[in-house]
Order: structure tokens, then sequence, then C-alpha cells
């Protein structure tokens, strides 16, 4: 038998502590939590499963839920196009392309709160640039009024602030394409749309998938801005699943609920991911398949 | 296929002053229907841009260039209907080698049917039949630069086929079947090729006229025999030939021709004296070495200069320290002056 040195052990044991600080040590005290029936930190009963069943009959979850998911689709259906296409559209170099990568990257710089209070006052009626604009042409547009208005406000504040980070991300990609990529194409007599189809969207794909994946996954998570904007309002149309979270655990103290859910929470993002990231590994490669055929 | 002509120069900066703002110094070249080419010299000479200037992917700053006596200077290479090869592999990676095959015509509107036929031929001729449905991705390089080679020769009325140093990402002994293949090629499809190269030995093997470039100045275009025999410029004389041309004051010997300043001598030329003969320089032996087939012999003469000679192992061999006298004139003795061969 080969000797076994167990040494090892030892040198893997900071990383080990630190992660028991940092993610294993809080996420058990939410299991802990979401199995028992806190009543005052001196009181608690277990109760087994409950919460869980509890949970998962809250229509008002399978609402947060819903209004969930068309959001975050929405992020990555807008902001995935519109973010490579303002990457296609900046110059490849020169003064003028670190002018516009500045300009770009600008509202990425800007905190979470500081966005939402932006677009507060933005989307003002009386005093903001937005809101004041829209009443001028005679749009009746109000966030706070109108479920529609704040959904979609949260939303066009979400792609004001994040597709800039999409077309970082392309552009970066595209400008790792080597030229003689482009000169065959020219030699091949490609057109434009192509370049595009074969050229750029496929070396695109490393890059894309991790704006897909970094976009779901903060989009999915979103607190900060429809908290200062809207607060969840008007009535619950912004009120999006971390929201709904909150207001169990810190505002109703419902924290055995609270803990269930987060739960679940935590696997939903963990499943949507590890699907998106499969499927996307596999575009590339299906359609060799397809083509085969 | 075409005839090309250049007439042109080059140069990437605006306003071109001095010799070196000039990536290409005015030239005049003809490249005739059929013949295979190589453009050789050292990398920044010039030769990558006379190629793209060639294809249509640079446009030159100044003068034109003809296919078949048509000015298609400002043409673009679709016009042109140039194929060109790159240093490194391109592929699209999405499609399989058939498709990737296909494209050049798809682009162009050519019948399914006739796509379908040619890429037959195509992958015949470059022996990738078997691999017709299989991801171009997933293939080596050289398999990769098969495909490359094969959308330039799919489309059938091909002006000229261009290749950017297209063996440099190619295993030693798959580079050898390649050329062959290229070879192979010209000689069934009789089509106009241009060959970049540094490497002296695939530019003699595979072209039948060689354009050696330095500077962004074309200094000779000939055969192999002729750049070797006969060196335009001293600079041909270096580049051509392992090791290359000796070069020495043409003071040393007494009856150079007027007006040379230089002799240049090929090592495989230089012979060994025994005595103080007529046109023989006397130099001391720094260095012997055995190259196998022959023995490479460093001489340092008198005035200053080292001469290299190739002598044949049946001669006696002199050692490290040795007096020799070196036979420097003869037949093949070139007299240069101010670079230029004037004898």
């Amino acid at each position: 038998m080969k000797p076994v040195n167990q040494k090892a052990w030892f040198l893997i044991l900071p990383v080990v502590i630190c992660v028991a600080f940092s993610a294993i040590l809080p996420l058990m005290t939410v299991v802990n939590y979401s199995v028992q029936d806190i009543i005052s930190p001196e009181r608690r009963v277990f109760v087994g499963t409950e919460w869980f069943k509890a949970v998962m009959r809250d229509e008002d979850l399978h609402a947060a839920l819903w209004r969930q998911m068309v959001y975050s689709c929405s992020v990555l259906l807008i902001e995935i196009p519109l973010g490579i296409a303002l990457a296609l559209s900046m110059p490849a170099q020169g003064r003028r392309a670190s002018l516009v990568l500045v300009l770009v990257a600008i509202s990425l710089l800007i905190p979470w709160n500081v966005v939402g209070t932006i677009w507060q006052i933005y989307g003002r009626t009386d005093i903001g640039l937005l809101g004041a604009g829209l009443a001028w042409l005679g749009v009746d547009y109000s966030y706070t009024g109108s479920a529609r208005d704040a959904w979609v406000t949260v939303l066009v504040m979400d792609i004001w602030h994040w597709t800039p980070l999409v077309a970082l991300l392309c552009y970066a990609g595209l400008r790792s394409i080597p030229d003689a990529y482009y000169q065959a194409a020219r030699i091949d007599g490609a057109s434009r749309l192509a370049v595009f189809r074969y050229i750029q969207l496929p070396k695109l794909r490393g890059v894309l998938m991790i704006a897909v994946l970094l976009r779901f996954m903060d989009s999915f998570m979103i607190y900060t801005e429809p908290f200062v904007l809207t607060g969840g309002g008007p009535g619950n149309a912004t009120t999006f699943l971390s929201q709904y979270l909150t207001q169990k655990a810190v505002g109703q103290f419902d924290l055995g609920p609270a803990a269930a859910f987060s739960l679940i929470y935590f696997l939903i993002i963990l499943l949507l991911c590890f699907v998106l990231y499969n499927w996307m590994q596999r575009v590339g490669t299906s359609e060799k398949e397809a083509s085969h055929g | 296929m075409a005839r090309i002509e250049l007439d042109l120069a080059h140069a990437y900066k605006p306003n071109p002053q001095r010799d070196e703002d000039y990536a290409l110094l005015p030239l005049k070249m003809d490249f005739v229907d059929g013949g295979a080419y190589a453009l050789l010299g050292p990398s920044g000479c010039g030769k990558t841009t006379m190629l793209n200037i060639i294809s249509g992917l640079v446009t030159p700053s100044h003068g034109t260039v003809k296919f078949d006596g048509k000015d298609v200077t400002a043409l673009s290479p679709q016009q042109r209907n140039i194929a060109q090869v790159f240093q490194f592999p391109v592929i699209y990676d999405t499609m399989t080698v058939a498709e990737n095959l296909a494209f050049p015509l798809r682009n162009r509107g050519v019948a399914p049917e006739r796509i379908k036929q040619r890429v037959g031929v195509i992958a015949e001729m470059l022996e990738m039949s078997a691999q017709l449905d299989m991801r171009a991705a997933g293939l080596a390089a050289d398999a990769k630069q098969k495909i490359s080679l094969g959308r330039g020769l799919v489309r059938e009325d091909v002006s000229a086929v261009l290749f950017d140093e297209p063996l440099t990402v190619i295993d030693p002994h798959l580079k050898w079947q390649l050329r062959r293949k290229l070879k192979q090629i010209h000689h069934e499809l009789k089509l106009t090729l241009i060959y970049v190269t540094h490497d002296q030995v695939e530019a003699l093997t595979f072209a039948d006229q060689v354009v050696v470039m330095t500077r962004g100045r074309a200094v000779q275009v000939g055969s192999a025999t002729e750049l070797f025999e006969r060196p335009q410029h001293t600079f041909v004389g270096h580049f051509i030939g392992s090791p290359g041309m000796n070069f020495l004051p043409a003071a040393l010997v007494p009856n150079a021709p007027a007006g040379a300043t230089a002799l240049g001598i090929r090592p495989e030329y230089v012979t060994l004296a025994a005595t103080n003969v007529a046109g023989t320089v006397h130099g001391v032996v720094t260095q012997a070495q055995d190259i196998g087939t022959y023995w490479l012999v460093t001489a340092r003469v008198d005035a200053g200069q080292v001469v290299r000679a190739r002598i044949s192992p049946e001669h006696a061999v002199p050692k490290v320290g040795d007096a020799v006298w070196l036979g420097i004139v003869g037949g093949h003795t070139c007299y240069y002056n101010n670079e230029e061969l004037v004898a």
C-alpha cells in the first residue's frame, strides 16, 4: 500500500476555518432557524418541516417568485443584446476608445442605494427630468401610483445601471479576436451579419456566459434599488423575492419561515445557474450535432 | 487566374519624407500568371505589407495594382477574388469542415448542388473527405490550415492564392507534407501562388521565383540558382545560403574590376591552397567544425575579416591555429560597389 501523508490536511486548515466562519456557520444558523419556532430568545420549539410546507403554500411568495422570474428574464433579454450592440459600436482604439470606456463605466461606479435615489428624483413628475419630461409630453406616468410604471422604472433603472457591465465584458471579448479572422472574412466575402454570426458571436461565448450568469444572479437578488425607489410598491408591484424575504425576517420577525424561505431561495438560484451554465456550454456544440442531420 | 503587376509604394504614416517612413519603397514588379513566387526576407522587411496590398486588405498610399492589365487598386479582396491563407489558421468555430469550405461560395450565392460538388472536389484534393462532417474547431493546426487553404481553392476562378507564413504553427514533419501538397496543387490547378516566408529553405523549395526583400525594398527577383550564384545585392548574399556569402575588400585581390569595393564568395567556392598563388589570401584557422557531410572552416585573414569555407572531408582539413592560404578568386566570385553587384 502506498504511504498516505495525512499532514496535508493541516495545510488546508486555514481555508476550512475561513470558509466555516464566512459561509458554513451562517448557513447552518439559517438551517437551525428553519426547523424551529423561535418564540423568544429563551423559548424555541422544534417544528420539523412545518415552515417549509407553509412557505411552499404561501400565495404571496408565489406571486413574488413569478414577478422575480419575469423581471430577471426581462433583464437578461434586454441587457445582453443591448450590451453586445453597445460593445460592437464602441471605437476599437485610440483616445476616443479610452474616453468611451470611461463614460460607459460611470454608472457601474455608483452605489446601489444612490442609483435608487437618483432614479427616485429623476422619475418625479414635479422636479425629475424623466417624470417632468414625460408629463410635459402628456404621458400619464407615476412610479408611485401605477404598478406598471413602477415595474418598468425598476427595469429601466437596472438596464441603465448594468448594461455597461455586459458591454465592457463583450468589448474585452471582441478585442481579443485576432485581425486575421476579419481579414479572412473579407476574403471569403462574408457580410457584416455573417461576420457577427460566425466570428464575433462564437468568440464571445465565454464572456457572454459570465455576463448572463452575473446579471441573472444579481437581478434575481435585487434589493436595494427597488427598496429605495418604490419600497416594493405600489401594492406588491415591485416586491421581489429578497424584498419579500426582508419583510418577513426583519419586518415581522418570522425568523422560522424566513429561514426556510432563504434556503429555498438559495436552492432556486443554484439550480437556475446550474441549468443556465450547462445550457450555454452546450449551445456551441449542439449546433454541430444539428448540422450533422 | 491573373497576371499581377505592381507599380507602387506604401507608407503607413501620412506624408512620408525619408526612406524609413516607407513600409515599401517605390517598386515595380510583375507576377506571371500561374507562377509560384515566394517573398523572402527578415521580419519587418515589408513582405506582408506587399502581400496585403496584392490581396486588397491594404490600399497602397502611392501607385497602382493591376490584375491582367485592369487597375484593381481601389477594389476589395472580394472583388479581386483573391484567396489568402494566414499565419495562424482561421476557421469558423461553429461550422463543420464542409461548412467552412462552403462558406466563401455560400456568401457569393452559388447554387447548393454546385457548392456540394466543389466542396467534394477540394476535400478530395486536400485528403479531408473523411473529416467533412467533423467540427472544424476540434482539429489539429495542420488540418485547420488545410481548411483555410481549401476555402481559398474552393472558388474556381480565384485570381491568386496568397500565403502569409502559413507553416509557422505546423509541426516540422507535417510542414514537409503540406509543402508537397502545395506544390502538387500548384501543378494541378496552375494558379498564381505567392508565398511569404522568412525561411529560405521554404522559399527556395516552394517557388520558381523568389523575391528577396529587405527594409521595404525588393533587392532581387530570381530562381534559387540565380540567388545563390549571382546575388544582385550583398543582402541576398548574406541572407541566402548557410552560412552566407563571405565579403572581403576588393583591394585584397590584384585584378578586381574597376569600381568594385567589395568581393563576395560563397563558402562552397572557397578553396584551400598550399602556397601563396594568385587570388589567395593568408589567414589563420580559428574554428573547424564537422557538419557531417562537410567541414566548416572559419579563418581570420590578415586584414582582419572572417572567411568561412566548406571543405569536403576528402581533403586534408586544417586544424585550429594552422596558417592557410584561401583561394577566393574564381568563376563564382562576385564584385560589389555600394552593396550592388558590378561584376
